[in-house]
C-alpha cells in the first residue's frame, strides 16, 4: 500500500526555496568558486549577490531580500581574524545580531538568515551549506512575504 | 542629462563547461528581451581573442555603453573584460559579470533545466546592476623614490642594498646597537660551514658606506601616517626623534632565536644543558674539550599543541592588538604548532662542527620528525657518515633528562622502531630550539596595519602569487618576519621585496583603487562613527563634516554600511546597484523601472 503523504508533506517536498546570499569577494565568494572548480553540488536554489566585504552589507539588505519574498538570506564572509579589510567580518557580525531582531519582529522566523564564516579554501563548506541551508528553508516554507517567483 | 542605458550581453559556452549543461541559446534569446538590452550574443570562449574582438565591435556597432558577460568569475577575468571594454572607448567600470559556471553549471550538472534558470535569474540580475553603473577613475598617485627598511638583519641589509644600488634614498633602521642581526652571532652557516662573518661583514660594510643608504642604530620605529607612495615615519632614538619622508616601507624586522623556559627538559636546572645557540657559541670560542657524548633533542618548544578553530572565533571583535595578543597567550598555553625549518639543518651543523672538533666524541641526535630539505639532504649524509646518531623518539613521550650520582646527564628516550627504552649518559644536551616572532613585530604589525597569521608572524598578501607583499599598498617584507627562514631564503626574499618596492618607485606612480566611499555632505551630521570604524584612516571630520581620503580608503564599505544618516556612498557597490540586484532577482518584472 502506498505510503499516504499529507498536504503539509507535498507542500514541503514540492516547495523551492529561492535563497539570496551575499558574499565577500576574498573569502566566500571564492569558496564558492572553488566549490564550482571542485565540481562539488548542490541544489540551484542560492544566488549569490558579491560585496567586496561582509563589512559592506547594510541590515536594510537582507530585510530588503525577506520583504521581496526571498526563502532565506545567507551572508558569508570570512572567517574571523581572516577579514581582508582586518575587521570587516566583525562589524557584520555585531550588526547581525539586530537583523535577526528585527526579522522576528516583522513576523518571519529568524531561522531563514544566516551568518556563516566559510574562507576561500571552504569549497566542500560551502557546498554542505548550500544543501544544508536549501533543507532548512524547505522545512521552514514558502516566506509569507513570497510574491511570484519560482526558481524551478 | 543621463544616458539612456544599452546594455550588451555576451553568454559564453566555455566550451562544453557552460553548454553542456546551460542552454546558452535559450538564455541568450531570454537576455535580448530584458529591458535596457540593446544586444545579445553568445560565444564559444568570450574570454578569447574572437570573444573579446566581438564585445569591441558590438561596443561601437551598438553603441553599448554597459556590458555584461555572463561565464566565469569575476575573480579570474573581470580585469580581461574591463580592459576589452576599455579598448572599446568604455569606462572600465561600466562592465558587469554574471557568473554562470562556477556557481551555476558546474555545480548543478545534473539538473539542466533548472541551472539554466538559475543563468537567466544571474543574467537579468547583472543587466539590472549595470543598467545603474557609473564610471570611475583610478586616481594616479606620486611614489617618492625614497624607502624604509626595517631591521638591520641579513634581509634588511640585503633588501637596503638592492634598492640603494638602483639609485634609491634607503634609510635603514635597526633596533640594536649593531647591524647584523641573528647571523652576526652565529659561528657557520650550514651546508657550506663558511664563517657567518664573510656573509655579514661584507654587507655591514657595503650598507654602511653606500651613499645611498642612511643607517641608523638604536633607532625603531615611532609612529607612521600616509599611504602608498607616500609614507610619513617618525623614528626614534636616544638622540631624538627624526621624520623622514618615504614612498616604500621594507619590514625586515627578524624573529627570535627562543630561549626554553626554566625547568624545559632541565634547561637552566643543569647547567649542561643548553641551547644550539650557546653550544654555536661553545663551538665559536673552541672551548669544547673532549666529551664522551652529546645528545640533541629536536623540536624544543616546536610542533606541539595547536589553535584550535573554535579559539579563534572566540578572538574579540577589538582591534588587531588584542587580537595578537590572544594569540601570543593562546600560543604559551597550547604550544606552537609550526615548524621552524631551520633547528634540523642548525642540529646537523652543529654535529658534524662537534666532530671536526672532537671527533671521538659520540654525537646523537633525537628527533620526532627529522626535516632536511632540497640539497641539504647532502649534508645529513654527511653527518650520518661521521657517525652522527640519528634515533626517531616515539612523539607522544618526549626525553626525560635525569642527573646520576656522578654529576653527569642521563637522556632517557623511547626508539620508535624498537619502541624500547633507552639511555644515554651525556656530557651535554643541546636543545634545538624553533624561530618565534617577536613582540615588538606585534607593534610593527599593528601600526603598519599588516594582519598577523595564526603563527604570530606577519602575513604576506598571497601565500603563493605575493610573498613578499603585504595586504598594505607599498609595504613589503623580508626575511624571517614572516616565519622561520635560513639565510638564503631570507635573501632571496630581502631581493624579492626590494624589486618589488622599486617597480613602484621607479615608476614614480602608482594607480589607486577606484572603488572608493564617498560622503553626501548634505546628509553627514559628522557625527565621526565612520572615522572610527575605518581599518585605515580614511575618514576625517573638518568642520562637522566627514571627508574620506580616497588615497586611502581601500573599498570594503563598512562606513557605508554603518552610516547612521545613509550618508556614505559606496562606488561600484551603491545600496541602489545591490538592491536593484535583489530585486531583480525577486521581483523580476521591476526590471523595467530600474533606470527611471
Amino acid at each position: 500500500m502506498a505510503k499516504e503523504v499529507s498536504e503539509e508533506e507535498k507542500r514541503v517536498e514540492e516547495f523551492e526555496p529561492l535563497i539570496v546570499a551575499f558574499c565577500c569577494n576574498w573569502c566566500s565568494y571564492a569558496g564558492a568558486d572553488l566549490a564550482g572548480t571542485s565540481r562539488f553540488e548542490y541544489p540551484p536554489n542560492m544566488r549569490i549577490i558579491r560585496v567586496m566585504c561582509t563589512g559592506r552589507i547594510d541590515p536594510t539588505f537582507v530585510l530588503e531580500a525577506l520583504s521581496m519574498g526571498a526563502d532565506g538570506v545567507l551572508v558569508a564572509g570570512c572567517h574571523p581574524g581572516d577579514c581582508h579589510y582586518q575587521k570587516g567580518n566583525y562589524m557584520m557580525e555585531k550588526r547581525f545580531s539586530y537583523i535577526k531582531r528585527a526579522v522576528e519582529s516583522i513576523g518571519i522566523e529568524p531561522d531563514r538568515v544566516r551568518l556563516e564564516w566559510i574562507s576561500a579554501s571552504e569549497g566542500g563548506k560551502f557546498a554542505a551549506l548550500v544543501r544544508e541551508m536549501t533543507e532548512q528553508v524547505r522545512q521552514l516554507g514558502p516566506s509569507p512575504f513570497r510574491l511570484t517567483h519560482d526558481p524551478k | 542629462m543621463k544616458e539612456e542605458p544599452r546594455v550588451g550581453v555576451f553568454i559564453c559556452h566555455c566550451g562544453v563547461n557552460i553548454g553542456g549543461v546551460v542552454n546558452v541559446p535559450e538564455t541568450t534569446e531570454y537576455a535580448k528581451k530584458l529591458p535596457y538590452v540593446a544586444y545579445a550574443e553568445h560565444n564559444l570562449y568570450t574570454c578569447s581573442e574572437a570573444g573579446l574582438a566581438a564585445i569591441k565591435k558590438a561596443i561601437e556597432e551598438y553603441n553599448l555603453n554597459r556590458v555584461v558577460v555572463a561565464s566565469c568569475t569575476p575573480r579570474t577575468h573581470e580585469p580581461l573584460f574591463r580592459s576589452a571594454c576599455q579598448e572599446a572607448g568604455l569606462n572600465p567600470y561600466l562592465f558587469e559579470m554574471a557568473n554562470i559556471r562556477d556557481q551555476c553549471s558546474w555545480v548543478h550538472v545534473h539538473e539542466p533545466e533548472r541551472a539554466t534558470a538559475k543563468a537567466k535569474d544571474l543574467v537579468r540580475m547583472a543587466v539590472a546592476k549595470a543598467a545603474l553603473l557609473e564610471p570611475q577613475i583610478e586616481p594616479e598617485v606620486e611614489v617618492r623614490d625614497t624607502s624604509l627598511v626595517i631591521g638591520a638583519g641579513i634581509a634588511g641589509m640585503t633588501a637596503a642594498l638592492s634598492m640603494a644600488n638602483q639609485g634609491f634614498k634607503v634609510y635603514l633602521i635597526e633596533r640594536e646597537k649593531e647591524p647584523g642581526g641573528i647571523v652576526r652571532k652565529l659561528y657557520k652557516l650550514y651546508p657550506t660551514l663558511v664563517d657567518s662573518s664573510e656573509v655579514v661583514d661584507p654587507l655591514i660594510e657595503a650598507a654602511g658606506s653606500h651613499k645611498n643608504i642612511e643607517f641608523m642604530s638604536s633607532t625603531t620605529l615611532k609612529e607612521i601616517s600616509g599611504y602608498v607612495g607616500n609614507f610619513d615615519a617618525v623614528l626614534t632614538s636616544p638622540d631624538g626623534d627624526k621624520e623622514v619622508k618615504v614612498g616604500t616601507i621594507i619590514v625586515a624586522c627578524g624573529a627570535l632565536n627562543y630561549r626554553p623556559p626554566m625547568g624545559l627538559y632541565q634547561y637552566e636546572v643543569y647547567d649542561k644543558v643548553i641551547t644550539q645557540e650557546e653550544l654555536d657559541g661553545i663551538l665559536r670560542r673552541g672551548n669544547l674539550g673532549k666529551p664522551e657524548r652529546i645528545v640533541m633533542i629536536q623540536c624544543v618548544g616546536a610542533r606541539k599543541g595547536e589553535i584550535r578553530p573554535s579559539e579563534l572565533e572566540a578572538f574579540p571583535r577589538s582591534d588587531t592588538a588584542e587580537l595578537l595578543r590572544k594569540i601570543l597567550r593562546a600560543r604559551k598555553e597550547e604550544g606552537w604548532p609550526y615548524c621552524s625549518r631551520i633547528c634540523c639543518m642548525n642540529a646537523i651543523k652543529n654535529a658534524i662542527l662537534v666532530k671536526e672538533q672532537s671527533p671521538r666524541t659520540d654525537v646523537v641526535i633525537l628527533f620526532g620528525d627529522l626535516r632536511v630539505y632540497k640539497e641539504y639532504e647532502d649534508f645529513y649524509r654527511k653527518a650520518r657518515d661521521l657517525e652522527v646518531r640519528f634515533i626517531r623518539h616515539v612523539e607522544e613521550a618526549p626525553p626525560e633528562i635525569t642527573q646520576t650520582p656522578d654529576g653527569r646527564l642521563e637522556v632517557m628516550a623511547y626508539d620508535s622502531l624498537s619502541g624500547l627504552e633507552v639511555k644515554f649518559p651525556a656530557d651535554w644536551v643541546a636543545l634545538s630550539t624553533p624561530l618565534r616572532p617577536r613582540r615588538g613585530e606585534v607593534m610593527h604589525a599593528r601600526m603598519l596595519k599588516i594582519p598577523i597569521g595564526t603563527d604570530g608572524f606577519l602575513m604576506e598578501a598571497h601565500l603563493k602569487l605575493r610573498p613578499v607583499d603585504t595586504n598594505v599598498d607599498g609595504i613589503f617584507i623580508a626575511g624571517t618576519v614572516s616565519g622561520p627562514k635560513d639565510v638564503s631564503e631570507s635573501i632571496i626574499s630581502a631581493k624579492a621585496a626590494a624589486a618589488r618596492a622599486s617597480i613602484l618607485m621607479g615608476n614614480r606612480k602608482v594607480r589607486a583603487e577606484a572603488i572608493t566611499a564617498v560622503v553626501d555632505e548634505d546628509l553627514c551630521i559628522g557625527c565621526g562613527l565612520c572615522e572610527e570604524i575605518c581599518p585605515y584612516g580614511a575618514p576625517r571630520i573638518e568642520n562637522q563634516k566627514s571627508e574620506i581620503r580616497e588615497i586611502l580608503c581601500r573599498g570594503c564599505g563598512s562606513c557605508a554600511a554603518e552610516c547612521p544618516r545613509r550618508a556614505i556612498t559606496m562606488r561600484h557597490f551603491g545600496d541602489h546597484q545591490v538592491l536593484a540586484q535583489v530585486k531583480a532577482l525577486l521581483i523580476p518584472e521591476s526590471l523595467e523601472e530600474v533606470g527611471s
